[in-house]
């Protein structure tokens, strides 16, 4: 394939192709259904084809040069990158588990979704345009060279890495538990199926690759999450439109919470029953706010520490760096954030038909209310009690199920609801094809993001400045599979539950990199020692404070589980990381000589569009 | 003042309304979610609209907005890029 000139201006038309014939793939599975092929059949042809696409763009992308390695050549088109930004940026828990988050935690839950979109905000207006005209392959590159020196650059590597890794192994995590259900292989396989796909499309060509297959990806996740969405709601009488129309549900929701009760359950209740672990049942309202000042400021600062971890976790900000020109940048994020938009913004309305499916007796496929032996003798509820990811209690005894008695795994709702609402399977297949799909790009993303930053920022700009373009990129690529099987050797053991939740790469990121990041922009009189002591400060401080926090690691170093501090709990640990980087970093750079008058001139260079970038096109 | 010290004092205030806003959008409404959910929109709660839906898309469109403003900034102090392509 030409991937010059010709190829970019031809991108509409191969990935118009490309969309239309996925939708004729969809058809032929629909008719395959039809003519009787089996569930599993689907399921496995979906994610083989797909797989199989994403391996093939990754081939055709493959490259020698290092800027279409590490940046893809800057040539990849606004629309485009926003496209491939939001694959990157929706990862296989945003697509299965997002809409399960919100179905068990309601509004308060919600905090997740404007903190993962506002952070684009702080993105495009105080780090992307800038970065760009900077000219830096990766994020440490830009530290690196603002503040100048080997330990600025080596420090802000150290935190790239805690926050990439927290995150990678979650993805991996993620593409192995879909490959194992869609293609009916152990999860300690499908891991590893799961890596050899996300490195057939990373590692001949890079970010090139990565960019193309992240396109490919996108238009497969954004089909498979809102097909559903709107299938489900005219046929359960939603509305056309979900998003414009729900609001009758979403009342109908709380009348349903009034009449069955939100009733909490005593741990020791749901031990003696036998509920399985991970499981969850409704306990809180769907659309009510809950009162009291605690409850708004646990809001806000989950949302502050989304968004501000964001606008600060280098894999995002590295898919700016791929764009011809500044401007383009800038309009880049606002696509990107469109994009992000479409899925986002369903995955509440998804929660909602789904619960209300669910909930509502005057609907046929509601259970809550029903008699237990009727609900039991369900299809639906037999496959997926089968593997503990639904399980009934019957508390009281009464033989009827109540709200309370009825636990769900959160992913079930975007895997399972198509079923329960009597969609063909041909959705559920194409339903775990957007889910690998929505995994893999990230994964894939990350995996690049951090082993670019060894090759790069550790092997070239430290150990071996004098390394050549060949032996450059065999260290990318060597550093690339390293990365991604160490992922995945976590991942295989099921080690990920000591990693914790995906929210602590953002408060990482925020904790060691926010500051340093827009400072280098906006505040000349910054300084490499306060750079220096803000990384450090900010992600130690934010570290101990999760240590200390955190009940599994409290309990093991100090015998006892603390009370967090002004609600500050271990999803949070951000709001206390982010403020010790910025005192220390302001203290210590006034504390410190003015940068010299070339920084401060690199630092008027990066600020204004046009004229060279600061980093030469190859560097 | 030099037209780069004009042009970055108008980036910057261009910069601070746009965060002012995105404040509004992403904190401020969200202190006062009990009171604005006695409110209705489309016949949602409204504070319930905001957080699934209402503030995402007041994001998408600042974004667009604040990239055309910047676009005119820096045409009127010379500093647009060409076109590429």
């Amino acid at each position: 394939m030409d991937m010059k000139g010709g190829f970019i201006k031809n991108l509409p038309k191969v990935y118009g192709l490309y969309t239309g014939g996925f939708a004729v793939f969809i058809l032929i599975m629909a008719i395959a259904e039809q003519a009787g092929v089996s569930a599993k059949n689907i399921g496995v042809m979906f994610v083989a084809f797909t797989v199989l696409i994403y391996a093939f763009i990754g081939y055709l992308s493959r490259t020698v040069q290092v800027d279409a390695y590490y940046v893809a050549g800057r040539q990849v088109p606004t629309v485009f990158n926003g496209m491939a930004t939001a694959a990157d940026w929706m990862s296989g828990a945003s697509f299965v588990a997002l809409a399960g988050g919100v179905y068990f935690g309601g509004y308060t839950y919600m905090a997740f979704l404007v903190g993962w979109t506002g952070g684009y905000v702080l993105v495009a207006t105080l780090l992307a345009p800038y970065l760009r005209k900077f000219g830096c392959y990766t994020v440490p590159d830009f530290i690196g060279t603002r503040y100048g020196g080997n330990l600025v650059r080596a420090c802000s590597v150290f935190v790239l890495f805690i926050a990439s890794f927290t995150y990678v192994t979650a993805q991996i995590n993620a593409t192995g538990t879909i490959a194992s259900r869609a293609l009916g292989i152990p999860f300690e396989l499908g891991v590893w199926v799961g890596l050899i796909s996300i490195l057939i499309c990373s590692m001949l060509g890079g970010m090139r690759a990565v960019t193309w297959t992240q396109v490919a990806q996108y238009i497969v996740l954004i089909i498979a999450y809102l097909l559903p969405v709107f299938w489900i709601s005219n046929k359960i009488g939603g509305g056309v439109f979900p998003h414009l129309m729900l609001g009758d549900e979403v009342a109908r929701l709380g009348e349903l919470e009034q009449q069955f009760g939100l009733v909490k359950n005593s741990a020791a209740d749901m031990k003696a029953a036998g509920v399985p672990g991970g499981l969850k049942y409704i306990s809180g309202p769907h659309s009510g706010v809950p009162d009291g000042g605690m409850a708004v400021w646990k809001y806000l600062s989950l949302a502050i520490c989304m968004m501000v971890g964001t606008a600060s976790l280098p894999h995002i900000l590295m898919r700016y760096f791929t764009t011809p020109s500044v401007k383009a940048a800038r309009k880049s994020v606002a696509w990107s954030l469109f994009f992000i938009f479409l899925l986002y913004s369903s995955a509440p309305m998804l929660a909602t038909l789904s619960k209300l499916a669910l909930m509502d007796p005057n609907l046929p496929t509601g259970i809550i209310g029903k008699s237990i032996s009727d609900v039991q003798s369900i299809a639906w509820v037999q496959n997926w009690s089968a593997v503990k990811q639904v399980f009934i209690a019957d508390f009281n005894g009464d033989g009827i199920l109540q709200l309370n008695e009825w636990f769900m795994r959160g992913d079930v709702v975007v895997l399972a609801t198509p079923e329960v609402a009597g969609l063909p399977f041909v959705i559920s297949g194409l339903v775990f094809a957007g889910g690998m799909a929505a995994a893999m790009s990230t994964a894939d993303g990350l995996v690049l993001a951090i082993s670019n930053a060894l090759s790069h920022d550790i092997y070239y700009k430290i150990v071996n400045p004098k390394a050549d373009t060949a032996k450059r990129l065999i260290v990318a690529r060597v550093l690339l599979v390293i990365i991604g099987a160490a992922g995945a050797y976590i991942a295989s053991f099921r080690l990920t539950s000591i990693l914790g939740s995906v929210a602590w790469a953002f408060d990482f990121a925020m904790s060691g990199l926010f500051f340093p990041l827009v400072l280098g922009v906006w505040w000349k009189r910054a300084t490499r020692q306060g750079a220096i002591a803000g990384i450090l400060a900010g992600i130690l401080s934010g570290w101990a404070y999760l240590l200390y926090v955190y009940p599994k690691f409290s309990v093991a170093i100090w015998g006892v589980a603390h009370e967090p501090w002004l609600g500050i709990d271990h999803l949070r640990f951000g709001m206390i990381g982010a403020p010790v980087c910025l005192v220390t970093m302001v203290v210590v750079s006034l504390m410190t000589k003015e940068p010299d008058a070339a920084t401060q001139k690199m630092v008027d260079d990066t600020r204004i569009p046009t004229g060279k970038a600061v980093l030469g096109k190859q560097h | 003042m030099s037209n780069k010290d004009a042009y970055w004092a108008k980036t910057k205030n261009h910069m601070i309304v746009t965060l002012v806003l995105w404040a509004f959008f992403s904190l401020v409404i969200f202190m006062f979610g009990s009171e604005l959910n006695t409110m209705s929109f489309l016949g949602y709660p409204l504070a319930y609209y905001m957080t699934a839906q209402g503030s995402l898309l007041a994001f998408v469109v600042m974004l667009f907005w604040t990239a055309n403003k910047q676009e005119k900034i820096d045409e009127e102090h010379g500093y647009s890029e060409r076109e590429e392509d």
